[in-house]
């Protein structure tokens, strides 16, 4: 045992090391003031200036604009179709077409991104062609394919959660004559409400980040921030693409900070509850 | 269970996904179905319709002209293999690091798990493509490692592994090894220590007792883990495109090559429907490990989730 153990303790630590040496060196070449980002060059660094060209790059920025209007739209609606899919998976129990559901939120995760983007932008373009709708491509094509393959997403996280909660304390609910729409409010919204969020985090994130399906379905003059960084680091290392890299993990870094906090803070409070209710039934 | 739901309200709560589902996944499957057959014109759509009218009757024209074309040309086969070959080589990778990493985190205590799990997790929130790009800075000639390695006399010349096989490995490893370890953890943190311990009570050795109980419990994990790192990286694009080899591409390059410099939409459909011919059976198989893939899913998902008792 202690030397499986040993090895595997290793192991995590390289492969922590492993995962974390390139987002490191992301940062700290941020701070470069050379342009051959990897060249440190210690007379002239550490300097913001890569951070005061990203922020004042017109391009960039009305990329990134787009970027969090499509994410915010297409993680707050794939979040509702994700949500009911989730439920249905989880709660309905056997219903035609369960297979096919089934299969249709697991086959986005997996599917390889060329495919999906394919597919999407020929089915705008017969669409055009049908109907005359969509006209082109853009924002609202982009937003359509973000909400399909995020549903995926929300609807495993979902699911989960719901698994995870054995239907007792809505069956109890029922059984006390409450209708409904009163149980799915009060019972099974506030026990999903965490995977929901959590879900809607998740399609926002992808969204934000996402290349190849967005270059399939964007028109021209719709580039998304990803696609802007794309074209500026196929020709090579571009150092105000470091200071976007450190200003994004900043922001994943100190929104996962809040969350802990506030996932302490809820657990203690449930302790206290639970040990209140244990004192006041004693 | 049934009654949870009225008759009305289940058939909203499964048919409006199923609706926009079937309408924007599997609808454009069968478009790109129906594209692979029809041949390339210089119009807009850039192709002949499939149906032609022959006294008012719509008769089908299929042509198997594309994927003849891919059989003759052999930059479609080598594409093809070389990409099978790196995600398969990749994935044999991950898990031979992810494995014990796995390992390690169910072991540890409560604490440093969650802890743990999350540093798993947190580059997962990170831009991929960001994260892909990072390599660029550590391995070009100039780079972070050559210059470690020069400065330290191990090297007197840069290496090159910018556009190598090599590079795309580390690519691919890398971008995709917390889809390997999450769904292991999942697994390995479910097994019953007391096995472990009555084996050693009954004297076997430590390697043996992780051959005999720990590794066949773990079956379902490494093959859900193992194919959620395969059947993307059969398709990748952005890792071959800024690390890959410029003399060897990869399927899903050949795809989008295919489809914006060629406008050759037909073949890349084409390429398209005999890439998910060879991963159909992958999706399916992991379709069967969905409920051990459903345990992990939460912990990709909700870093904060997975410590929250339930």
């Amino acid at each position: 045992m202690r030397t499986v153990g040993y090895f595997s303790r290793v192991m995590l630590v390289l492969g922590l090391t492993f995962l974390y040496a390139p987002i490191a060196s992301l940062i700290v070449f941020s701070f470069n003031n050379s342009r051959l980002v990897t060249v440190w060059d210690s007379a002239h660094s550490p300097t913001l200036k890569w951070y005061v060209a990203l922020l004042t790059d017109g391009e960039i920025l009305q990329a990134a604009w787009l970027s969090i209007r499509i994410a915010v739209v297409s993680a707050t609606v794939a979040s509702v179709l994700g949500t009911l899919a989730g439920i249905a998976l989880a709660r309905l129990g056997a219903f035609r077409g369960r297979t096919l559901l089934t299969g249709m939120t697991t086959a986005p995760i997996v599917m390889p991104e060329v495919i999906t983007g394919l597919s999407l932008l020929l089915l705008y373009v017969a669409l055009e062609h049908a109907i005359g709708w969509p006209r082109g491509t853009g924002a609202v094509t982009i937003a359509l394919a973000h909400i399909t393959f995020c549903m995926a997403y929300v609807t495993v996280v979902v699911q989960s959660r719901l698994v995870g909660f054995d239907a007792s304390l809505e069956e109890a609910a029922m059984d006390l004559g409450a209708p409904p729409a009163t149980v799915f409010r009060r019972i099974t919204l506030p026990l999903i409400a965490p995977a929901i969020m959590s879900g809607w985090l998740l399609a926002f994130t992808l969204s934000w980040d996402d290349l190849v399906i967005t270059q399939f379905v964007a028109g021209p003059g719709s580039s998304t921030l990803p696609m802007v960084v794309f074209s500026k680091v196929r020709l090579g290392v571009s150092p105000d693409v470091n200071a976007l890299a450190t200003l994004m993990v900043l922001i994943v870094a100190a929104g996962i900070g809040v969350a802990a906090i506030f996932m302490h803070y809820r657990e203690r409070r449930r302790t206290r509850d639970v040990q209140r209710a244990a004192a006041a039934n004693a | 269970m049934a009654q949870l739901v009225s008759p009305a309200g289940r058939k909203l709560v499964a048919g409006i996904p199923m609706v926009w589902l079937t309408a924007l996944f599997l609808i454009p499957f069968l478009i790109v179905l129906k594209i692979s057959f029809s041949e390339v014109r210089l119009a807009l759509p850039p192709y002949a319709p499939l149906f032609v009218a022959h006294h008012g009757v719509p008769v089908p024209e299929l042509h198997l002209s594309n994927y003849a074309f891919l059989l003759t040309d052999p930059l479609y086969a080598s594409a093809l293999v070389y990409s099978l070959k790196v995600a398969a080589l990749s994935t044999l990778a991950c898990l031979l690091i992810g494995y014990p990493m796995a390992y390690a985190i169910a072991r540890s205590s409560p604490t440093r798990r969650s802890v743990l799990l999350m540093l798993v997790m947190l580059p997962f929130w990170t831009s991929f493509l960001l994260r892909v790009y990072a390599w660029i800075g550590l391995l070009q000639s100039n780079g972070v490692i050559n210059n470690v390695l020069l400065a330290l006399g191990i090297v007197h010349q840069p290496l090159v592994m910018l556009q190598t096989d090599f590079s795309v490995y580390i690519g691919i490893v890398y971008s995709y090894l917390p889809f390997m370890v999450l769904p292991l953890y999942a697994n390995l943190e479910k097994h019953d220590p007391t096995l472990l311990e009555a084996a050693a009570d009954l004297g076997a050795r430590p390697f043996t007792r992780f051959l005999r109980i720990t590794l066949p419990q773990s079956v379902a994990g490494i093959a859900a883990g193992s194919l959620l790192v395969f059947i993307p990286a059969v398709g990748e694009y952005i890792v071959p495109s800024l690390l890959g080899r410029t003399d060897q591409l990869m399927i899903g390059r050949v795809l989008s090559d295919e489809f914006f410099e060629n406008r050759d939409w037909p073949v890349a459909s084409a390429v398209a429907i005999v890439m998910l011919i060879l991963l159909v059976a992958p999706i399916l198989l992991l379709q069967r490990f969905e409920k051990d893939e459903l345990e992990a899913a939460p912990q990709v998902a909700a870093p904060a989730e997975a410590k929250a008792p339930s």
